[in-house]
């Protein structure tokens, strides 16, 4: 009798909680929705700026997660599975950029690799310049989504059963061979995730991009800035842009989050 | 007689005066440009007026007039350019009409190192210089872009000077003080700001390049008391303060220009 009540209790408040956080999550993003005009959709579709913004969104988030991923499995990997001293030093720096304001970050990432910053000169010399430039909005969204898939994937590798390593380790699997047939395979719906997070923080990214990159259009001005430039003159057109840039998210998640779903054999 | 009738007024006087004295809030909606000398402002009024205290809530100008038209609740609005201000007043949201308290006037500024070597306006047409503006939906960019325009029309300039000097943007900010934030950082060789953005701290950060008079353009700061706002009284004075002498004084200190032509 008392479990039943027990068991209904519980059941109420799994039920009022997520209806909460739908209220909280999908209410703006439904009032978003229901102010935009109908038609202004498809009108600023035909705006050449916001085609620019939205190719230039799609290039850069992309190329940042190819970099988050790339430069963030050794990583996560080393992470996951080695003890060494500094260890907590370094999976704390990893996480730092989740709390840096963004803005914030643009600026370090100003005195770092910018024309007076401290590795300004050192990039000059290799010809490289990131202020004003595409490739700095994706150094700039590469800083601020790295902790996400870093995350996940150190997580993901750590979760791995011990077994079929040590059982590849009897084989005489080498370090590597174990990494790429063992790990990664069984670790792989976990880390696509990973890297569907760090990708949409990268899409959304603003702060770090106008401080950092600057604004420019078809040059560094992605869907965020757009959004929030047309936010200062016309609400109507921003909203519209802000739909656009959730409707593409959405069709990317969802492309990637059913094969992140699959269980792995 | 008389002594009654003083007996009156002296109450009079001080139910006036309680009411004064009831703690009330007077809210500030003020352009970003203004936050030094309005704070200064704010505490003198507070001084003046026992009971009231003033917030102020600084932003861009546009951001703020689009806060007002959703809703949000002022008592003051004092804009950065007219055109705001109107498109306030367009939705019924101001009390009478907006005074001029202040106007301002545009420099370019240039890092303290000088890195595009800029000694006079027309190198701002030099190729390969980086050049940072606001954009042109903010008040400063907006003002930037008819400057430049009237510089090409100007002797001692090319026609095409806007059409070069606006190739070699290389940013379009979403305000003014991040404009100077990239030239101070040294990112950008030049920028174009306000005076007042040059006045104070920075100065020793920035050079300034100035502007011939006949080719500047002018921002009007208007303000406003909010239609149907509670404190009009505290209002009222908030507003004849900012255009009395005291108002001004601290508006010139920070690098205004009178009111007055």
């Amino acid at each position: 009798m008392l479990s039943a009540a027990r068991s209904l209790a519980f059941r109420a408040a799994v039920t009022l909680a997520v209806a909460l956080l739908l209220g909280l999550l999908g209410l703006p993003l439904a009032a978003v929705l229901l102010r935009i005009p109908p038609g202004a959709l498809a009108q600023r579709l035909g705006d050449p700026l916001v085609v620019d913004a939205l190719r230039l969104s799609l290039v850069t988030s992309a190329a940042a997660t190819a970099v988050v991923v790339v430069l963030g499995l050794p990583t996560a990997y080393l992470l996951a599975t080695r003890d060494f001293r500094g260890k907590r030093l370094a999976e704390t720096l990893v996480d730092l950029p989740l709390v840096l304001p963004p803005t914030v970050a643009g600026v370090a990432l100003l005195a770092a690799f910018g024309r007076a910053g401290l590795a300004g000169g050192a990039l000059a010399a290799l010809g490289i310049r990131l202020p004003f430039t595409t490739l700095g909005v994706v150094v700039a969204q590469a800083f601020v989504a790295a902790p996400f898939f870093i995350g996940a994937a150190r997580t993901a590798l750590a979760d791995v059963d011990r077994r079929y390593v040590d059982i590849a380790a009897t084989l005489r699997s080498s370090p590597s061979h174990t990494f790429f047939r063992v790990l990664l395979p069984l670790a792989l719906p976990s880390l696509a995730s990973g890297a569907a997070m760090s990708w949409a923080r990268a899409l959304g990214e603003f702060g770090a991009t106008i401080t950092f990159a600057g604004n420019l259009p078809g040059v560094t001005q992605t869907m965020p800035l757009a959004v929030y430039l047309a936010l200062q003159s016309d609400l109507d057109a921003a909203l519209a842009l802000s739909v656009l840039l959730l409707a593409v998210s959405l069709g990317v998640l969802l492309l990637v989050r059913p094969r992140a779903r699959r269980p792995a054999r | 007689m008389t002594v009654w009738l003083l007996a009156v007024l002296a109450t009079l006087a001080s139910v006036r005066d309680a009411s004064a004295q009831r703690p009330r809030t007077l809210t500030v909606f003020a352009a970003a440009s203004l936050t030094a000398p309005f704070t200064e402002l704010g505490d003198s009024l507070e001084r003046r007026r026992p009971g009231l205290s003033v917030r102020f809530n600084f932003a861009g100008s546009q951001q703020l007039a689009a806060q007002l038209a959703e809703g949000a609740e002022a008592d003051i609005f004092a804009s950065a350019d007219e055109r705001w201000m109107r498109d306030a007043g367009g939705r019924g949201l101001l009390a009478g009409t907006p005074v001029i308290f202040a106007r301002n006037r545009l420099v370019v500024a240039l890092p303290a190192g000088n890195p595009g070597r800029i000694e006079r306006l027309q190198d701002l047409a030099r190729p390969g210089l980086k050049l940072v503006l606001a954009a042109a939906s903010v008040p400063a960019g907006a003002y930037g872009r008819e400057m430049l325009e009237r510089l090409s029309r100007t002797a001692g300039f090319t026609p095409d000077f806007a059409r070069r000097a606006l190739a070699n943007l290389a940013s379009e900010e979403e305000n003014v003080k991040a404009v100077l934030a990239k030239v101070q950082l040294g990112e950008a060789d030049a920028g174009i700001v306000y005076r007042t953005d040059v006045a104070g701290r920075v100065a020793s950060h920035v050079r300034v390049l100035e502007i011939p008079e006949a080719a500047n353009v002018v921002a009007e700061y208007p303000a406003a008391a909010r239609a149907g706002t509670a404190e009009a009284a505290d209002a009222r004075a908030f507003l004849s303060l900012l255009l009395g002498d005291l108002g001004q004084r601290v508006l010139a200190a920070h690098g205004f220009l009178s009111a007055q032509r």
